[in-house]
């Protein structure tokens, strides 16, 4: 039962947050300053997530073969390869180096 | 981690993936109810990692534009991956269809890898053999790089990157994200405090520095109005990847 209370506590939870966001006014979202940080706020939060996928592993920072993978994709990026090329960058050097590296 | 493991049913596994579809959350509830805590404890922990839906819901209700009625049936698939997607999109009809077509196909496998998992199938092998575990940072690093086209934008994500790794190891799970997003604010009031001093200053040096100034405020103004309009304005795709190396540090 415990279990099931803190499903739907979550559920709950988790689905409010993200309905606030959609139903914010209309008129709050024209202010300017809204708007600029409306649009900052996603980056800064995706940034962070990218850089911690990358290199926390739990709580503790490492830099794996994950990081190469990632340095790779940086690289494909820098070149303007197509999408799918980052991505397969990425997964290619991360297996390389881990192969590698045993 | 396996929701299998922590005493969770099948039925409550899927139950969690289905109703609260933000992955993080739901890793840290099994986690937390698997490590023996209070169900309201673990709601709590669960909770703080889906928090930054709320400002990804900010931005996707301007860029989508969704009548009202349809908002809460879009709500459950405001997500890091449909963002991000959406985000990169130069129109907002493809907008809509990135957000749409993201948020169909994880909800879909999202689910059903759950099913799969909690059912008992046993992994395909160590995926993590296959660099597969990099795939989703770099995802997100490619759908981030054309988003960092000024220098406000690039400083908010390596002030983000800073703090996210920074703050890691000393707060609770899903907090430094959260402490990463005040980025985007400091980094706003930064530049707005330099406007300010700059339009005194060139008002003091006489009245020629005046239009100066003016041209100077104007140009800020319409950059950062062209960037807001996101669907509409052109796609500068791929301009910005050279700084990505550096804002990743």
């Amino acid at each position: 039962m415990n279990i099931w209370i803190a499903i739907a506590v979550t559920a709950v939870g988790c689905y409010a947050v993200k309905l606030v966001g959609l139903l914010i006014p209309a008129g709050v979202l024209e202010r300017p300053l809204v708007q600029r940080l409306a649009a900052l706020l996603p980056v800064a939060l995706l940034a962070a997530l990218t850089a911690q996928q990358t290199f926390a592993d739990g709580r503790v920072l490492v830099v794996d073969a994950k990081a190469a993978g990632l340095a790779a994709a940086a690289v494909a990026l820098i070149l303007r390869a197509p999408f799918l090329v980052v991505v397969a960058a990425a997964v290619v050097v991360t297996a390389g180096v881990r192969a590698l590296t045993g | 981690m396996t929701s299998a493991g922590s005493g969770l049913s099948l039925l409550q596994t899927c139950a969690l993936s289905l109703l609260v579809f933000t992955g993080a959350s739901q890793f840290a509830l099994v986690g937390a109810l698997a490590a023996g805590g209070n169900p309201l404890t673990a709601a709590a922990g669960a909770f703080f990692l889906g928090v930054r839906n709320a400002f990804y819901g900010l931005r996707l209700s301007q860029l989508l534009a969704l009548p009202r009625a349809v908002r809460p049936f879009a709500a459950q698939w405001v997500i890091d991956e449909t963002t991000a997607v959406a985000l990169a999109q130069p129109t907002r009809r493809s907008v809509r269809i990135g957000f749409t077509v993201t948020g169909l196909s994880l909800y879909l496998l999202w689910n059903l890898t759950t099913l799969l998992g909690a059912a008992g199938a046993e992994a395909i092998g160590d995926t993590d053999a296959w660099g597969l575990d990099a795939a989703g940072p770099a995802v997100f690093l490619a759908l981030l790089a054309p988003m960092l086209k000024t220098t406000t934008e690039r400083a908010v994500a390596g002030i983000a990157v800073l703090l996210g790794l920074g703050l890691l190891p000393v707060l609770p799970a899903g907090v430094p994200v959260l402490v990463a997003a005040l980025a985007a604010p400091a980094v706003l009031y930064v530049t707005g405090r330099r406007r300010a001093d700059a339009t005194p200053g060139a008002v003091a040096a006489g009245p020629d520095a005046t239009p100066e100034a003016a041209t100077e405020a104007a140009t800020e103004e319409p950059s950062a109005a062209a960037r807001d309009d996101g669907p509409g304005a052109p796609a500068h795709e791929n301009d910005g990847p050279a700084d990505m190396s550096g804002g990743d540090r």
